[in-house]
């Protein structure tokens, strides 16, 4: 078989060699507790020490006490939501947006059968929210408000700290899921509003099972798991210390390779898009293209369906995602792709490629030249699709039962 | 990545009879544009003998829809109708080596594209019966209007009562905040799992039911039976009534139901069922009691 490329790098990536190496003293000779008075403590305590200063580079915070370690991206955002709950219990309200990640919308829904009163911004066809309907919602029951920096699916940017302003001029706190942004587009807390922020090392090359809560010095706190006082007690339970080693390393390569993440790998995703698009008609690009991540483009396939794509690009050792959710069991396209009102015959035929700096433009074309015969295979077996483009009105020619 | 077996990948890599078929003379489509599966499926009928001599199809959907549509022609083709019309969605499946739970419903398309051409080549009004909705209990394969018409049947309450009626919930636990909630849709709140509604919900010898001669309790039996033979049957399996022995009912279990683990869990269901049927209280036992007892 070909080698293998690997273009879902927003679903996870590749540890970096040189993060494995760091961490594997960590295993061994370095095994002790941090917390310990001796020796093999001690050494722990300062590599924790320098992996925190790292995070805190990476995402220019005041301070590294604003740095707390969680296990993955998911526990900082519970944390965040859950905290600001409870620290500010006359408030029951949260705003949010109707794209996030199921690790704050699962739980957002959880929280409103609790009472909890959640609005969630709609975007436009674009993925775009309204900055005026967000501003008519800032209000003094608004415990939290939770907006993703940028969209797992599409790459989509919201104005987070934008949005973080306007919220801190009402006095009401401002958390951002930016697990898909950290490590990809700059970030400088210490200049923003922002009061807390989600991050997961396995998006940034780093290991999974580790996160970082960024936690703005003087904000009002409870935390989600009690016990010891690691993490000054915010987040108790021995560190994770080889993953938060390993995190830290891939903060510091993060950063040095900030450039190229928005020079090289853009313009390999743009190279791809461009070459797909170029090749495969009734095709479209899903999401604001003007902001969004460098690494990230959706692409909807119209008259055809993912997991088909999928299999035939695995088939020849790509590696991609679709935004229908087939294979999670249920049926329906993904919550981003209906809440853009994209069209269930392009929804279900879009495919996310998300590229790394590990991709090359070797691999890009090898890409551009597999997708077209694949999208044209599976037209062929459409009932959508005639020889070479759609049926005439393609809705009205094809109208299954119980559709 | 996908749990398909071997059949259906090779069908869906390279399907048979794709494509328009120019000559049909009985067509079906069906499947949902929303849930991402539709599948238009073409006959060319023999007049005289209701031969199927080709069958073609053309679907939007995800691998295992089009290696079972791909399956379907194959099965059918050189058939009657009416020996067509006996393929179920179970041989389809079976055709193809299995297909993971939440693939099901692609097999159940491809019958539905069956019973849909037939119609249309007959000329005759095609009413689908299908309703399904988002797979909930994984282990079991039981989805959200298989569960809420359950709980809507036979006025279940609790957590318990649904696994008991329908086995979802029974497995890896996953599933229970979602049956509470349709639960909580049915009812209007969560009545406490604890103490199963004894008294309360199973009506027990009521004196207000008049009392039914030996003849029509056996036929109420048997009729109660009947209502739920179609969900055994969904698991592959099937109940039968072999004795009435006063209070005793022995009922031979076959297929999925038999000897597996949730036999008890099913003969307690079907109990629960000819209590509140008959109104007393009696006992269901396996066939197997009535030899050895
Ligand atoms: C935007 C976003 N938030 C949260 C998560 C969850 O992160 P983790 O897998 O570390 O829990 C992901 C990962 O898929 C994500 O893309």
């Amino acid at each position: 078989m070909m080698t293998p490329i690997y273009m879902d790098n927003n679903a996870t990536t590749a540890c970096d060699p040189a993060v494995v190496e760091a961490m594997l003293p960590f295993f061994t000779e370095q095994f002790g507790n941090a917390s310990s008075i001796h020796s093999f403590g001690e050494q722990v305590g300062k590599a924790l020490k320098e992996a925190r200063g790292r995070v805190q580079n990476l995402l220019g915070a005041a301070h590294d006490s604003e740095i707390v370690f969680t296990s993955c991206g998911t526990e900082s955002d519970s944390t965040a939501i859950l905290s600001a709950l409870k620290a500010n219990p006359e408030r029951r309200t949260i705003i949010t947006t109707v794209v996030e990640h199921p690790a704050i919308l699962t739980l957002c829904d959880y929280l409103e059968k609790e009472g909890v009163v959640v609005q969630r911004l709609r975007v436009d066809k674009r993925g775009r929210i309204d900055l005026d309907e967000y501003k008519s919602l800032l209000s003094e029951r608004v415990a939290l408000v939770s907006a993703m920096w940028a969209n797992n699916e599409t790459g989509t940017l919201f104005p987070v700290e934008e949005m973080a302003e306007m919220a801190h001029e009402k006095g009401i706190p401002f958390h951002t899921d930016a697990v898909q942004a950290v490590g990809k587009v700059p970030i400088d807390l210490k200049s923003t509003r922002i009061d807390m922020l989600s991050c997961s090392g396995h998006k940034l090359h780093a290991p999974k099972g580790i996160g970082v809560l960024y936690l703005r010095r003087n904000t009002r706190f409870r935390p989600l798991l009690r016990g010891g006082h690691q993490e000054r007690g915010r987040r108790a339970g021995t560190e994770n210390s080889a993953s938060i080693v390993g995190l830290g390393v891939a903060c510091e390569l993060a950063q040095q390779h900030m450039e190229t993440e928005n020079t090289t790998v853009k313009a390999l995703r743009d190279r791809l898009q461009r070459g797909i698009l170029a090749k495969v008609n009734n095709a479209f690009v899903n999401g604001d293209t003007v902001h969004r991540l460098p690494n990230t483009a959706s692409i909807a396939f119209e008259y055809v369906e993912g997991e088909g794509i999928l299999l035939l690009l695995n088939k020849q050792g790509i590696a991609a995602s679709s935004g229908s959710a087939c294979t999670s069991g249920s049926l329906e396209p993904s919550h981003v792709m209906r809440a853009m009102g994209i069209p269930y015959t392009a929804a279900h035929g879009t495919i996310r490629f998300s590229l790394s700096r590990y991709n090359t433009e070797e691999e890009v074309d090898r890409v551009i030249a597999a997708v077209p015969p694949i999208i044209a295979q599976l037209r062929k077996l459409s009932p959508y699709w005639s020889v070479d483009g759609p049926v005439e009105s393609p809705e009205r020619a094809f109208k299954p039962a119980y559709a | 990545m996908w749990d398909y077996s071997d059949k259906v990948r090779e069908h869906f890599f390279n399907p048979r009879n794709s494509g328009p078929l120019t000559d049909a003379n009985g067509i079906g489509d069906v499947g949902s544009i929303k849930c991402g599966d539709a599948l238009r499926l073409m006959l060319k009928v023999n007049p005289e003998s209701e031969i199927i001599e080709d069958a073609h199809f053309q679907t939007f959907g995800c691998g295992s829809a089009i290696a079972s549509s791909s399956a379907l022609t194959e099965m059918i083709k050189s058939k009657t109708l009416d020996q067509a019309l006996q393929v179920s969605n179970q041989d389809i499946a079976d055709y193809l080596d299995g297909l993971p739970p939440e693939k099901m419903h692609c097999s159940v398309m491809g019958r539905e594209a069956l019973h849909a051409a037939v119609a249309n080549y007959r000329g005759e009004a095609w009413q689908d019966d299908h309703e399904e909705g988002d797979l909930v209990c994984k282990c079991f394969a039981i989805d959200a209007v298989m569960i809420e018409e359950t709980i809507r049947g036979n006025h279940l309450k609790t957590m318990a009562d649904v696994t008991n009626y329908t086995k979802a919930g029974g497995g890896c636990s996953a599933c229970h905040e979602k049956i509470e909630d349709i639960l909580i849709a049915v009812n209007g709140r969560l009545y406490s799992s604890d103490a199963p509604q004894k008294g309360k919900t199973a009506p027990v010898e009521s004196p207000v039911k008049p009392k039914l001669t030996n003849y029509q309790r056996i036929r109420k039996i048997e009729e109660t039976l009947e209502a739920i033979r179609p969900m055994l049957q969904r698991d592959h399996g099937d109940v039968t009534l072999v004795e009435v022995d006063g209070k005793k009912i022995y009922v031979a279990l076959s297929g999925a139901c038999q000897g597996c683990q949730m036999e008890s869990a099913t003969l307690g269901g079907i109990q629960q069922k000819l209590i509140e049927a008959l109104g007393e209280l009696l006992q269901v036992l396996p066939v197997g009691a009535l030899a050895t007892g």
